[in-house]
């Protein structure tokens, strides 16, 4: 009878692939799989269902045919697409009899658990990073939904950590990545914290990043160079207070970790073949990757990328975004974040690790994304005999505690006061009389809430609408309440107001009382509002994995821990706990109990009677 | 050709681009010295083809397969490297088949098919591999293979597994095995292993073993996990 079943796969990568191939050697065959992704060389390590001749193509699409090969009587419908497009709405997940997540992203985790519940559709998720994994089982109204316990969010760093008193690795790539190479290649219009002022006012140039004309391309590089890791040291050192406490910074220039290269104008270094991605380390003969560059090194590279930035690259200049598969920003990054890392005395790394510490790049192997697909199958197969009593959170863990590999636990009920699949009002402090709509929206409605398309009614006016199909005038209608504040809205928010927030294709309600509020912590409650009644997300060890960047401002610039600083070595230590709150990824309940068991046995559908049942607090 | 006996000590740009998510887990060291690992595996089905896929995906330096079995209708149900054609598979032996399937994979590695019976090979034949995996072996066949693989002057890893319905069993024996366990907070400790023989543990049943129970679930993924040999800063138990 479970063969009958129709089932939706959401992913078809690391998970998917094993996934895919372990459901139709089950036997399961009326199967749909929805990815937007194309593939990469750098997915061929454990994504078995791929060649290399497949490199970008649809992952969707190419798995399908992959298992058609071995399985040609099965029914499978690919669509490249992403699942939060329109199509994919409560109707199209109502046709399933379960869902079977293969995410590496939050938000879409986020939005397919919305429509399960609205479908009334059971969902399986997952998550693997490196030998870590996890299943679990989410069942209206039997179980926790996904959203029931808080998640970790990608972490953020204070603006001054970044701009003054780096202390980690990871603060000096996210300097090097959202400040100077944005500065340099991005968009001009964008906001950015770096010192633009130069160091005597004599200088009729407002922004120092500014190439003079007929200025030659070595001086150019040069003197960004002097100004950033010297002139820019220089002038944060002037502030006492910063330093009292801290280990004082020392400034850099290149005059004295390249003296050579100050004498010689023009370059000498030998020029890469005109037909190859045109590279630093090519350039200079760098080969390894792995290799832990000297200041000198890191300084030539710097230089070096610079200017075949400048060189080869001229046209993009201006709309780069760091993308992590670009060679020569990998390089210029490395060797930014080195040089300002070697200025605060902090350890200078490889290019192979600042490139996962910069493209917040999860590592993964094979062999965890078989194990948790053969647990999903298992689970799926549970749901689908409606065997509740047995439904199981398995967790794979790296270093098995009392020999079990797999650590079984049986799922919690349904938090009460979810708002996702509860009906709990939530509380927003805000100052009605400063904050504008849009900034609500923006920051709780779509960001903490997760909402796709919402609406905004207060009582009975709608204030706010999002989605295709809106009149002219609505839509100018709504472009105007975005900039109003709260207060002055048509139907006016002010203390005690409430609001309600749908999205239509989530099938999501709920509800928002508002608490006006004069003063906000800037360092504390940077957003200048605080949502408090859902189970506030807490910001811990997290590796945010192509996370979708919010539209926040450049001072909460997202990225990697420092779980990532040594990404190279294997099998992070991990103890249960930490497990529990770890990678985004591996998004596992904070707050599960471990099931103490003696055995020496690893039993998947465990003894039910010895798995007590935890409820929360 | 085969990444097995390579001379340069750093890996290539196109493995540094291929295997770069795994490196991130068990270290440039580890890669290098997987690579010039050679495997044989006897027994060819659901369970040990999910292994070979693992392996040589993970690029292992050589995998040879024995199996001299003609392929039937019934190999089809449960493994994967078995294309639905009778024209690529019909009267070809299992190893044939799923060798040619598997160098798809990954090009770098070198799939060879050995052909022969599990239970006649002699010591100078193994002694060419690092690790020996056998399945669906009578137990007689066992015990003969794992005695050569510890009378050979090098240490040859052997594990067996069988899958049956939804019950698996896994038995290893890595002879003297030493790795670095982390500590938390502080520096490696190294550890060290001995593992009974196939001989001893059979009449000495307290020591591990795991029954995995697997409802309805022919291929066994969960048993091979990351080739401990290879990376001693994990510890796989």
């Amino acid at each position: 009878p479970s063969r009958a079943a129709k089932v939706l796969m959401v992913g078809a990568g690391g998970i998917g692939c094993e996934l895919l191939k372990t459901l139709a050697l089950s036997g399961f065959s009326d199967i749909h799989v929805i990815d937007l992704d194309t593939i990469e060389v750098s997915n061929l390590n454990r994504q078995f269902l791929f060649r290399k001749s497949h490199v970008g193509q649809s992952k969707a699409h190419v798995a399908r045919d992959a298992i058609l090969k071995f399985r040609p009587n099965i029914n499978i419908e690919s669509h490249h697409a992403n699942v939060k497009d329109a199509q994919f709405n409560v109707d199209f997940f109502k046709q399933f009899n379960v869902v079977l997540n293969g995410l590496d992203n939050l938000d879409a985790r986020r939005h397919v658990n919305r429509l399960c519940l609205a479908a009334e559709v059971p969902l399986v998720e997952s998550g693997t990073t490196g030998f870590l994994g996890q299943v679990t089982v989410h069942v209206k109204g039997k179980t926790e939904c996904y959203e029931c316990q808080p998640k970790p969010i990608p972490k953020s760093y204070p603006v001054c950590t970044i701009t003054s008193t780096p202390s980690k690795f990871v603060h000096c790539i996210v300097w090097a990545k959202e400040l100077l190479f944005a500065k340099l290649f991005g968009d001009k219009n964008q906001d950015n914290d770096l010192n633009v002022h130069s160091k005597d006012g004599s200088s009729s140039k407002l922004d120092v990043f500014e190439r003079d004309v007929d200025e030659d391309l070595d001086q150019y590089a040069q003197r960004i160079y002097d100004h950033v890791f010297g002139y820019n040291i220089e002038v944060a050192l002037e502030n006492e207070e910063t330093w009292k406490n801290r280990r004082r910074p020392n400034p850099v220039y290149i005059r004295d970790t390249l003296p050579e290269a100050v004498k010689q104008n023009g370059s000498s270094w030998d020029c890469s073949n005109d037909h190859e991605e045109p590279s630093a380390m090519a350039s200079l003969g760098l080969t390894n990757p792995q290799e832990i560059w000297t200041l000198a090194e890191n300084s030539r590279v710097l230089l070096e990328a610079f200017k075949l930035f400048f060189e080869k690259r001229e046209k993009e200049i201006g709309n780069l975004v760091f993308d992590k598969d670009d060679q020569l920003a990998v390089e210029f990054v490395t060797a930014a974040a080195n040089i300002r890392a070697h200025s605060f005395g902090i350890p200078l790394h490889s290019l192979f690790e600042a490139k996962g510490v910069a493209g917040n790049i999860v590592h993964a192997v094979a062999t965890t994304n078989a194990i948790i697909a053969g647990l999903i199958v298992i689970e799926a197969i549970k749901v689908l005999q409606d065997d509740y009593k047995n439904y199981r959170m398995t967790y794979c863990l790296e270093h098995p505690t009392k020999k079990l590999l797999l650590m079984p636990v049986e799922p919690f009920e349904p938090n009460p006061s979810c708002y996702v699949c509860s009906e709990t009002p939530l509380l927003l402090d805000v100052n009605t009389k400063v904050t504008k709509l849009k900034e609500v929206i923006d920051k709780i409605i779509k960001s903490k809430l997760g909402m796709n398309l919402p609406l905004v009614m207060i009582g009975s006016t709608l204030v706010f609408e999002d989605g295709d199909g809106l009149e002219e005038d609505e839509a100018a209608n709504y472009a105007l309440n975005l900039e109003k504040v709260l207060a002055e809205l048509p139907a006016p928010v002010i203390n005690g107001t409430k609001l309600t927030v749908e999205d239509f294709q989530q099938e999501l309600s709920c509800s928002i009382n508002i608490k006006h509020r004069e003063e906000f912590d800037e360092e504390k409650e940077p957003d200048g509002m605080v949502l408090s009644g859902w189970s506030a997300p807490v910001e811990k060890q997290i590796n945010s994995n192509g996370e979708n960047k919010s539209a926040a401002s450049s001072s909460s610039a997202r990225a990697t821990d420092d779980t990532v600083e040594d990404p190279s070595k294997p099998g992070m230590k991990r103890k249960l706990d930490e497990l529990l709150e770890t990678k985004e990824n591996c998004d596992a309940s904070s707050s599960a109990q471990v099931v103490e068991d003696d055995d020496d046995c690893t039993m998947l559908d465990g003894n039910p009677a010895l798995i007590k049942k935890k409820r929360l607090q | 050709g085969g990444g097995g006996g390579a001379e340069e000590e750093e890996l290539t740009a196109q493995e540094t681009a291929l295997y770069d998510r795994q490196i991130r887990v068990w270290g440039v060291d580890a890669q290098k010295r997987l690579s010039k690992a050679h495997v044989l595996v006897c027994g060819v089905n659901g369970t040990t083809i999910e292994f070979c896929k693992n392996i040589v995906l993970a690029g292992v330096g050589s995998l040879s397969l024995m199996d001299d079995h003609i392929v039937t209708e019934d190999d089809l149900n449960s493994n994967f490297l078995i294309p639905h054609d009778e024209s690529v598979y019909g009267g070809k032996s299992r190893a044939e088949v799923c060798c040619e399937s598997l160098k798809d994979f990954n090009p770098m590695v070198r799939v060879a098919v050995a052909k022969g019976d599990p239970s006649l090979i002699d010591g100078t034949f193994i002694d060419r591999f690092d690790i020996i995996v056998l399945s669906r072996a009578s137990l007689k066949t066992k015990l003969f293979i794992n005695d050569n693989c510890r009378k050979r002057s090098k240490h040859i890893a052997f594990y067996s597994v069988d899958c049956k319905d939804s019950c698996g069993e896994i038995f290893v024996d890595l002879q003297n095995h030493s790795y670095l366990q982390k500590k938390p907070g502080g520096e490696p400790e190294q550890q060290e292993l001995k593992y009974p023989s196939l001989q001893v543990w059979k009449f000495n049943l307290n020591f591990f073993c795991r029954f995995v129970e697997i409802k309805s679930f022919s291929s066994c993924a969960l048993l091979f996990c990351t080739p401990s040999l290879f990376a001693p800063r994990i510890r796989f138990v």
